[in-house]
């Protein structure tokens, strides 16, 4: 066992079953394992699984198959009771939509039910609702009721919620996916922040490409099978693979791999951002002009 | 058209009635209702009528979002007063219609009626759910409430049904407007035709609402397993409820005025 390691999952299997009692694999085993302190994007077209892992991860739904280590836990095995809750209250998890998870009618007892559920005493569940509040930028709203907030606002309440559990890791389920823009940027930020500054190890499942260049580390998953695992950067160059199985790409780097393949051009097809792609272009002109004055 | 229901809505604020112990106005409460219905002459009904008035002040919430709330209890009022007028037979008659006999006493008591329903409606309003967070109120019952658990009622699990049922009151009244509105852009027509066929109209907004309301709670379910929530033992509260002098005061203040009532009925 691996200390290093928050969750090692080993040839993890798990399927539906449906109406006429027949099993619907969702996930083919899977072998992965997240390091404590990372920042894993997982990103999937609908139907590869994603979610079901994140509901794996969290003990909602338990594996067919395989083993499942959670926190230095085999989490395949018989629980008791207090197992799942050590492990729930250590992995975090904040969903889609911010209305379906909170609880309360006041921002600042919603943050305080989590620590509530565990039993803490008022002085300190008080400590860590103003922390997690602040945590997130949200303490002037710490009276409001969420039906007043926005949809970035109410998701970074939800966000509050857990942090106030002090968790190991946060699983964010395409928790971005029903935001406006401005809410997105807003919640991205967010995470980012946690991940840098509270070390918390973020797994962040989406469907958006720009929200898992943020990451370190980008899984693709492909019907229940791991397609890819690697850095974004990498992940991102293969703009053909990756469209196979119906994921886009950053619109710069699918421009920059045009530009090389269809276009010709000798620029790098692992560009991520606009300002590496302006760079790349003018290293590439440059070198035009001067092959050109050669002549 | 959804959003002006103000019934049961929190009114956030830092007034008296605000800061008043939430056990402490369950049973101030059920002491004024005691009052509203121990009135029954004129002079107690004026004084009980003032006091809801005076409560309004106490609280500092703007008069005119109580009495709109009014606005939504106005037929079951006007019912009440026409019953009473057409019904209440005594010793005065005014009018005899044919079998139509309105007599003084039928007036006397629609008015009383609407004294009872207004004064009960601004009163319990606001002494307990304008001026008393949701959390803070369930909070109070379930402590007020906690020695059944001994008979095996399940409180806690009550005030968290209650809460959560608070909390999505405006989420629910914002789904369903957006429902009218997709209804409408599709030709649904609420506002004309006989009542079965308006009745008939309202199909089509009770069954998504209904499909979506399942659907949150089943999400919602999981998402306080998450939190580790697992029924009512073991949990802690954050905010400590303490019962201050003030508490005490305004409970003697109103006892004094059901002594007064009481006495009322007496002399007169």
């Amino acid at each position: 066992m691996n200390q290093n390691l928050i969750i090692e999952a080993k040839n993890l299997c798990f399927s539906y079953k449906n109406e006429n009692g027949n099993h619907l694999p969702v996930l083919r085993d899977l072998t992965f394992s997240i390091e404590r302190g990372s920042f894993v994007a997982i990103l999937g077209h609908n139907g590869s699984g994603k979610s079901t892992l994140a509901k794996l991860l969290n003990l909602i739904l338990t594996p067919d198959s395989g083993s499942l280590m959670v926190d230095g836990i085999d989490v395949t095995g018989e629980l008791s009771e207090d197992d799942l809750y050590r492990l729930r209250r250590k992995v975090g998890m904040v969903f889609q939509n911010p209305d379906n998870q909170l609880v309360a009618t006041i921002v600042e007892e919603d943050i305080a039910f989590g620590p509530e559920n565990l039993g803490i005493s008022p002085d300190e569940i008080r400590q860590r609702v103003d922390d997690a509040l602040a945590a997130v930028n949200m303490t002037e709203f710490a009276k409001h009721s969420p039906s007043q907030l926005s949809g970035g606002q109410k998701q970074r309440i939800a966000i509050a919620g857990i942090i106030a559990m002090l968790p190991d890791c946060i699983i964010f389920d395409e928790s971005t996916a029903m935001l406006d823009p401005i809410g997105r940027a807003e919640v991205m930020e967010t995470i980012e922040r946690l991940n840098r500054e509270k070390g918390i190890t973020v797994l962040l499942i989406t469907h958006y490409m720009d929200e898992a260049l943020r990451a370190d580390r980008v899984i693709a998953m492909n019907q229940g099978e791991i397609y890819m695992d690697d850095t974004p950067r990498r992940v991102f160059s293969r703009v053909d693979e990756l469209q196979k199985i119906g994921l886009d790409v950053p619109q710069v780097t699918q421009l920059a791999y045009r530009l090389a393949t269809d276009g010709g051009m000798d620029i790098p097809t692992d560009i991520l951002h606009s300002a590496e792609a302006v760079e790349a272009l003018v290293k590439f002109y440059e070198k035009m002009t001067v092959g050109g004055d050669g002549k | 058209m959804l959003k002006d229901i103000t019934l049961g809505q929190y009114f956030p604020g830092d007034s008296i009635l605000h800061r008043l112990d939430p056990r402490m106005k369950i049973f101030l409460i059920v002491i004024y209702i005691v009052t509203i219905f121990v009135a029954n002459n004129p002079v107690s009904f004026a004084l009980v009528l003032a006091s809801a008035f005076i409560l309004v002040l106490l609280s500092r919430i703007p008069a005119k979002l109580i009495f709109g709330g009014l606005k939504a209890v106005f037929f079951i009022m006007l019912f009440t007063a026409v019953i009473n007028i057409f019904w209440t037979s005594g010793e005065h008659l005014l009018v005899s219609f044919g079998i139509v006999k309105i007599y003084r006493e039928g007036i006397e008591y629609a008015i009383f009626m609407v004294v009872r329903v207004i004064s009960l409606i601004v009163g319990s309003s606001v002494l307990l759910t304008y001026t008393t967070s949701p959390i803070a109120l369930t909070d109070g019952l379930e402590r007020v409430l906690a020695p059944l658990k001994v008979l095996h009622i399940p409180v806690h699990e009550f005030s968290m049904m209650m809460t959560i049922a608070l909390r999505f009151i405006p989420t629910l009244i914002e789904e369903t407007d957006r429902i009218i509105n997709a209804q409408k852009a599709r030709g649904t027509d609420f506002s004309s035709g006989t009542l079965m066929q308006r009745a008939k109209a309202l199909i089509p907004i009770m069954v998504p609402l209904f499909v979506s309301a399942f659907h949150r709670a089943d999400e919602l379910a999981v998402a306080m397993e998450c939190r580790c929530y697992r029924g009512g033992e073991g949990r802690t509260r954050m905010t400590k409820l303490h019962l201050h002098a003030r508490d005490f005061i305004v409970l003697a203040v109103l006892v004094l005025f059901l002594g007064v009532i009481i006495s009322m009925n007496i002399w007169f």
